[in-house]
């Protein structure tokens, strides 16, 4: 078989692939639900239902879409230039910890100056934790997939560490969590009353912002360039190196938003279980969403709701919680090829 | 103890030597994968289905080696999955690599939960046990270290010995090799690159399984969740580190493993008493990062590895 690509793809044929792939993933998350003995329809209406079937439901809906916002966000401004950031985990650790070290007493300043200064330090050490890996690529050629992975695995035990060390809750009873913000370090509610803090608005401004950078700034330009063909971006004078660096802090910065939204908006403090995987799963996000900084927000609200969904539906009928994580990856892998089959026409020969 | 006396003990080089077995595995199954243009992130799932797979199947009631041969298929199955999209249809290495693994891990812990529901520790079975090579194992230091390991041990260094000779003295190596190198030319010889390619990677990540499956079936007796541990993203560092060869990858695995045996026994000394523990567990993670650093600047990579091959293109 052979590729031929399709000159002028219509828009049917641009955004079919997004709808295929998620049909397909339902398809598979079918199969596996008979196999576990659920029956898919009452498994999809228990996940619809544990999504969106409540105000309750549908708030923590928001709220596991805020991190997932933040770290699909960082995956979609990295990819976009083909700068392979994986360790979006670590970063939301490195934001955490930031939030955790500066709003537990250290600065006692009122609430919003306080929480701006955070939310930057925070960004700042996201962005820090990837320029590394960006330095070892642009300087030693070291593939940026493996070391931003292993720099997960480092970063989560040095977070171990400190939540055994300096960063330990004196009053914690022995567990490994830190000593809760002060209350003017906490992002306040939205609304009184509603679970949803400020984090998700703040979750949607960045996504605005990006999309700007994306569209309207030479850096958002000289990105896509970066991505597209760095060869090409390079004869045509495009500062590529430094375009890639300030790629890998966006990016970093980003993810570290999702860490210090978590701490300062939900928790409260810093435990090892902070993140379930929001990292990898912005890796998902940010491929639903096509590396479109709004389509990440409307993939982030539908990964969420699986998620979310996915969990009320375990307690109800008993098909393991896990059918959430392959729909997602079985999601992603087709949306990759689907992208493809809506460039490109399969040719036998 | 004093570093030498860790350093000249059997039991130290036996535990390294163990340690070392299914990173040799799924180090073969990554460099197979590399040799014929195909990065293989996919490894780090694989290796979890590997694990999963070999061990339910010997809970299950097939002999040990059937469990084995269960995590190769298993491996095989993925692999199969991750040839199909990032070979015919070129796609993002990267973006399939990570879509595997995750799908794999995913699929791996649902059935888990599907299969064994309502359990608080996983079920043990009867692991490998070691096997004293006659004589040889009678050789002070090396005899007790090298020569009283498991069956799935010996096969891991039998398994360097077998790839060695495929690829550098057999046609179908040449043809692997030439498929990472320079695909145009084994298209020009009337050979498939796509099935050549196809092939290597739905073979190494059998043998990435294997890796996987070793962890359940000789070093523990059960599987747990977060076993592998990013065991498969050590071995993407060291392939780079051994320069896509057979034997210095090996050299990689077993020296690394020598250091990670040497920081469980660290821990166990007066400096394990001043500094953290996590630091003597990061020191994997972090000897990883410095062999791609190190050998970034002599490595001598694959020509067309990650380079897409469409046929008629030039």
């Amino acid at each position: 078989m052979r590729l031929e690509p399709i000159a002028n793809p219509g828009l049917a044929r641009r955004l079919a692939p997004p709808a295929l792939a998620i049909a397909g993933s339902f398809l598979v998350a079918s199969l596996l639900a008979l196999i576990a003995g659920g029956n898919p329809f009452a498994v999809f209406g228990a996940i619809l239902k544990g999504a969106a079937g409540s105000k309750f439901a549908l708030l923590e809906t928001l709220n596991r879409a805020t991190p997932l916002i933040f770290t699909g966000l960082a995956v979609a401004v990295a990819f976009r230039a083909k700068l392979w950031n994986i360790g979006a985990e670590a970063q939301l650790y490195a934001g955490a910890v930031v939030t955790v070290m500066l709003g537990t007493g250290a600065l006692p300043w009122p609430s919003l100056p306080l929480l701006v200064v955070i939310g930057v330090a925070a960004m700042l050490a996201g962005a820090l934790l990837l320029l590394i890996p960006a330095l070892l690529k642009t300087r030693f050629g070291v593939d940026e997939v493996v070391t931003t992975l292993l720099f997960n695995f480092i970063f989560l035990l040095f977070v171990s560490y400190l939540l055994e060390g300096p960063l330990k809750d004196p009053m914690g009873m022995g567990w490994p969590k830190s000593a809760r913000l002060i209350p003017e370090a906490r992002l306040p509610r939205i609304i009184d009353g509603l679970r949803l803090h400020w984090g998700f608005v703040l979750a949607l401004i960045s996504a605005l912002v990006l999309w700007v950078i994306n569209t309207r700034t030479t850096l958002g330009f000289e990105m896509r360039a970066v991505g597209q063909n760095a060869e090409a971006a390079r004869f045509a004078g495009i500062p590529v190196t430094r375009v890639i660096l300030k790629t890998a802090l966006l990016s970093g910065g980003l993810a570290a938003l999702a860490g210090f939204s978590e701490v300062a908006g939900l928790k409260g403090s810093l435990t090892l279980d902070l993140s379930p995987g929001y990292g990898y799963t912005g890796i998902v996000v940010a491929m639903l969403a096509l590396l479109h900084p709004l389509g990440v927000v409307v993939a982030a609200l539908f990964v969420a709701a699986i998620f979310v969904g996915a969990d009320a539906m375990s307690r109800a009928l008993g098909v393991p919680s896990y059918l959430a994580d392959i729909m997602l990856a079985s999601a992603l892998l087709m949306m990759v090829l689907a992208i493809l089959l809506s460039k490109f026409r399969v040719v036998r020969d | 103890m004093d570093l030498i006396d860790i350093l000249t003990s059997a039991a130290f080089w036996a535990a390294a030597i163990r340690i070392a077995s299914p990173l040799i595995f799924a180090t073969m199954g990554e460099l197979i994968c590399e040799r014929a243009g195909v990065l293989n992130l996919g490894i780090e799932g694989i290796m979890v289905a590997g694990a999963f797979a070999g061990w339910i199947a010997v809970w299950a009631g097939l002999p040990l080696w059937g469990g084995v041969a269960v995590a190769f298929a298993a491996g095989m199955a993925f692999g199969l999955l991750h040839a199909t999209l990032s070979v015919p249809f070129g796609l993002s290495q990267h973006v399939v690599g990570i879509g595997v693994t995750l799908l794999a891990t995913s699929l791996t812990f649902y059935t888990y939960r599907v299969v064994l529901p309502e359990v608080s520790s996983p079920p043990k079975i009867e692991a490998f046990q070691p096997f004293e090579v006659p004589i040889l194992s009678h050789i002070p230091l090396i005899g007790p270290a090298f020569f009283a390991q498991t069956p799935l041990t010996y096969a891991a260094f039998l398994l360097v010995i077998a790839v060695a000779l495929v690829l550098y003295r057999t046609p179908l190596g040449l043809a692997v090799r030439a498929a990472g190198e320079n695909p145009q030319a084994v298209a020009a010889q009337g050979l498939s690159v796509t099935a050549i390619r196809m092939g290597a990677v739905i073979v190494g990540s059998g043998f990435m399984a294997v890796g996987g499956a070793f962890l359940t079936l000789s070093a523990f007796d059960s599987f747990f969740f977060d076993m592998v541990n990013g065991r498969g993203w050590i071995c993407i560092a060291l392939v780079v580190f051994g320069a896509w060869k057979p034997g210095k990858a090996l050299l990689g695995a077993v020296l690394f493993a020598a250091f990670d045996a040497l920081q469980i026994r660290l821990q166990q000394t007066p400096i394990g008493a001043v500094v953290p523990y996590q630091l003597f567990l990061m020191m994997p993670y972090i000897l990883s990062i410095l062999a791609l650093v190190l050998m970034s600047r002599r490595a001598e990579v694959p020509a067309a590895l990650m380079v897409t091959f469409n046929k008629g293109e030039r």
